[in-house]
């Protein structure tokens, strides 16, 4: 029933390549809170999806089962076409799903390079007190920013506490991308951020798509939304919202599958919930 | 300029004008030259001895100041790792009284040969702090409040050791040499050229490795400088020591400790580590590193460094009593790394501030000491300077974050 919920438009966007990863029946409680309902979400490679939806809509718990930080207590989870069980975040990042959370974790009194490699630092020799590979480091942390094209910082041994908050965000995206991840998820990359630097970090999610990269992207910003999503995931109460492509045509929709208020929408989930 | 520059390249370009003075004074308040700041403290205060009293700066004192801040400096190194994490321990004067109590007893009483009597009392150490360290990690206890209890049970269990007798005379030769020893002439010429052309071949072999690898160089000037810098310290300090009785293996000691924790902090990956944890703990723990472990490890080093600074303590003062590790050096341990600009809040700081922040305070002590003052003076003007370098580090910190856009 979750499938027939969704709208059956999402699946132009990306034509029918399987998806890398397929979350089907997810369920997850609080004590009486049913923050997950019965919830599907598809992320195919080379796709960016975004998660919208109300405050308290379930996005962060949706992105937490799927990082291991909070596992679902019912549905499935497929990835490259196997079941698996994501359990801790260590599951998942063996997997190659990688999150960057909203407080983004940087260390302020640290450079980039050493925020880029913290807790895999290169090293001369796999032992306990080897000597660091700073010159490779420095070198791959250099070439990686090339290639995302972050270009604004003046050098790669900044102390990232003296970055501003785009800088910041693409540091952290450039540090989730080091370990080979196949899907990136971004909670609220641009929250909090001022035009130029918005615009700086979408580029940077639309360099991940073209890596090849599945992309989950929470917002509550549409204009960012359509400006670089494929497909569009409404997740209302807990539960699917139904789903839409990103064309400027939809904005009104996606906007009544968030707020519930459904007039030119089919028949949902959504419907039988209390009017706001 | 209005506001804040938003990007690096700005606020290089703001960094840029005004002459070189000014840069280099900006640079100054904003705590960049954190060892450079202390180093022109220190210059200062000599300069101000030397005026009031002309022995001050003669080969015998300064000497005697090396031999004075060799236990103390050695306890900052510790004390320089707990407060990187961010952390604190009160303990570390009472563990180093403990350890030099447990030698002592050891060597004095049961006939234990030296290394066995110093091994123990470094073993007692690292104990201790793997017990305080584990406790504060496991139960989440503040490691204030654990190494607090501990200030005051290590304090108890050394009065148990020394027993009845209360000071024990350490008379094997080996413990005492090791702030009695004093290298030949020319052996402290040899160690000072060895370490001088280890440093030049460093940092060249260093530079190439750049050059090879195409990333771009700090200027040659800065590098020249710090390697002149080093040389004229070495050579100078040893001409000088020279001129009285040579160099004091407990200073050779205390700076191999320090070279090795400095090493260990910007080389490896467990000294990055220290510095994330202390920077931002949350960080750390996400990027996969065991914030646990880490913490534990730094106490074990911590009291283990203590232990060591109280057997020289105790090597210097050829005895152990009761209120050896106690009075003035825990606040004068942690003192001098905070002088030389070790931050509070954790992740910022160098174990070379021990040695700095130790020459500090013992000039200082040792200044007022030729001056005849009494330690009511002392007192008040080491809390001075050390409420002086902390402002001074509150205040550029602060600017630190603000200037974040
Ligand atoms: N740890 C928790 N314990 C109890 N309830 C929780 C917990 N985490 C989330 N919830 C509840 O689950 C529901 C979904 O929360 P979630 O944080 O996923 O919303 P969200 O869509 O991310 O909202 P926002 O846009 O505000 O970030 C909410 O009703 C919330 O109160
Ligand atoms: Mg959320």
């Amino acid at each position: 029933m979750t499938q027939a919920a969704v709208s059956p438009s999402g699946a132009s966007a990306s034509g029918g390549a399987a998806p890398l990863l397929k979350l089907s029946g997810i369920t997850k409680t609080f004590g009486a809170v049913r923050a997950l309902d019965d919830v599907a979400l598809d992320v195919r490679a080379g796709e960016v999806v975004a998660l919208v939806g109300d405050n308290g809509a379930g996005k962060s718990t949706l992105i937490k089962t799927i990082s291991g930080a909070g596992p679902a207590d019912g549905g499935s989870i497929t990835f490259e076409g196997r079941e698996v069980h994501i359990k801790s975040p260590q599951d998942s990042t063996s997997l190659g799903i990688a999150v960057v959370y909203q407080d983004l974790a940087l260390c302020d009194n640290l450079d980039v390079v050493e925020n880029l490699y913290l807790g895999r630092e290169a090293r001369f020799h796999n032992q306990p007190f080897s000597r660091m590979n700073e010159v490779e480091m420095e070198q791959h942390a250099i070439e990686l920013l090339g290639e995302l094209q972050v270009k604004t910082l003046a050098s790669v041994r900044t102390e990232v506490g003296s970055l501003s908050g785009g800088q910041r965000q693409s540091v952290a995206i450039a540090r989730s991308l080091l370990g080979e991840p196949k899907i990136v998820i971004l909670d609220e990359p641009t929250a909090a951020l001022g035009v130029a630097q918005t615009a700086q970090v979408l580029a940077l999610v639309k360099r991940l798509k073209e890596r090849g990269l599945g992309v989950v992207l929470i917002s509550h910003n549409l204009s960012d939304v359509f400006e670089v999503a494929d497909r569009i995931v409404v997740l209302r109460l807990g539960r699917n919202g139904g789903e839409y492509p990103a064309t400027s045509d939809q904005r009104q929709a996606v906007v009544a599958a968030i707020t519930g208020v459904s007039d030119d929408k089919p028949a949902s989930a959504a419907t039988t919930e209390v009017q706001s | 300029m209005t506001g804040f520059p938003s990007t690096v390249a700005e606020r290089d370009a703001v960094d840029e004008s005004g002459n070189a003075l000014q840069r280099v004074l900006r640079k100054l308040a904003a705590g960049e030259l954190g060892s450079l700041r202390v180093l022109i403290v220190l210059a200062i205060i000599w300069v101000i001895f030397q005026i009031a009293n002309d022995r001050f700066l003669t080969a015998i004192n300064l000497t005697n100041l090396t031999l004075q801040i060799a236990a103390v400096g050695c306890i900052s190194v510790g004390v320089t790792l707990v407060l990187l994490l961010g952390e604190i321990d009160l303990s570390v004067g009472a563990v180093s009284g403990l350890a030099a109590a447990v030698m002592a007893v050891l060597s004095v009483k049961h006939g234990w040969g030296p290394y066995p009597a110093i091994l123990a009392a470094i073993a007692v150490g690292a104990a201790i702090g793997l017990f305080q360290g584990t406790v504060s990690t496991r139960l989440a206890i503040p490691t204030f409040v654990v190494t607090l209890a501990g200030l005051l049970a290590w304090q108890g269990a050394q009065l148990y050791v020394l027993g009845s007798t209360g000071t024990l005379n350490i008379n094997d030769e080996t413990i005492t040499n090791l702030a009695g020893v004093f290298l030949d002439d020319w052996v402290g010429w040899a160690v000072a050229l060895v370490v001088i052309v280890g440093l030049v071949v460093t940092e060249l072999g260093f530079r190439r490795q750049r050059a090879a690898a195409g990333l771009v160089q700090a200027p040659p000037v800065g590098s020249a400088i710090r390697l002149v810098g080093a040389a004229v310290a070495l050579l100078g300090g040893v001409y000088v020591v020279n001129q009285d009785r040579g160099v004091p293996l407990s200073l050779v000691i205390l700076l191999v400790i320090i070279a090795f924790f400095h090493w260990l902090l910007t080389r490896t990956r467990f000294g990055r580590h220290v510095y994330a944890v202390g920077g931002n703990d949350e960080a750390a723990r996400r990027a996969g590193i065991p914030v646990a472990r880490i913490r534990t490890i730094v106490f074990v080093l911590a009291s283990a460094l203590a232990a060591f600074g109280g057997v020289l303590a105790a090597s210097r003062l050829q005895a152990v009593n009761q209120s050896s590790g106690g009075s003035d050096l825990l606040l004068l341990a942690i003192a001098g790394p905070v002088i030389a600009g070790t931050s509070l809040f954790g992740g910022r700081g160098s174990v070379w501030g021990a040695l700095l922040g130790a020459l500090v305070i013992g000039s200082i002590s040792n200044g007022m000491d030729l001056l005849a003052l009494e330690s009511s003076v002392k007192f008040m003007v080491t809390g001075g300077v050390l409420l002086g370098a902390v402002a001074l580090d509150a205040a550029t910190s602060s600017r630190r974050t603000t200037g974040r856009t």
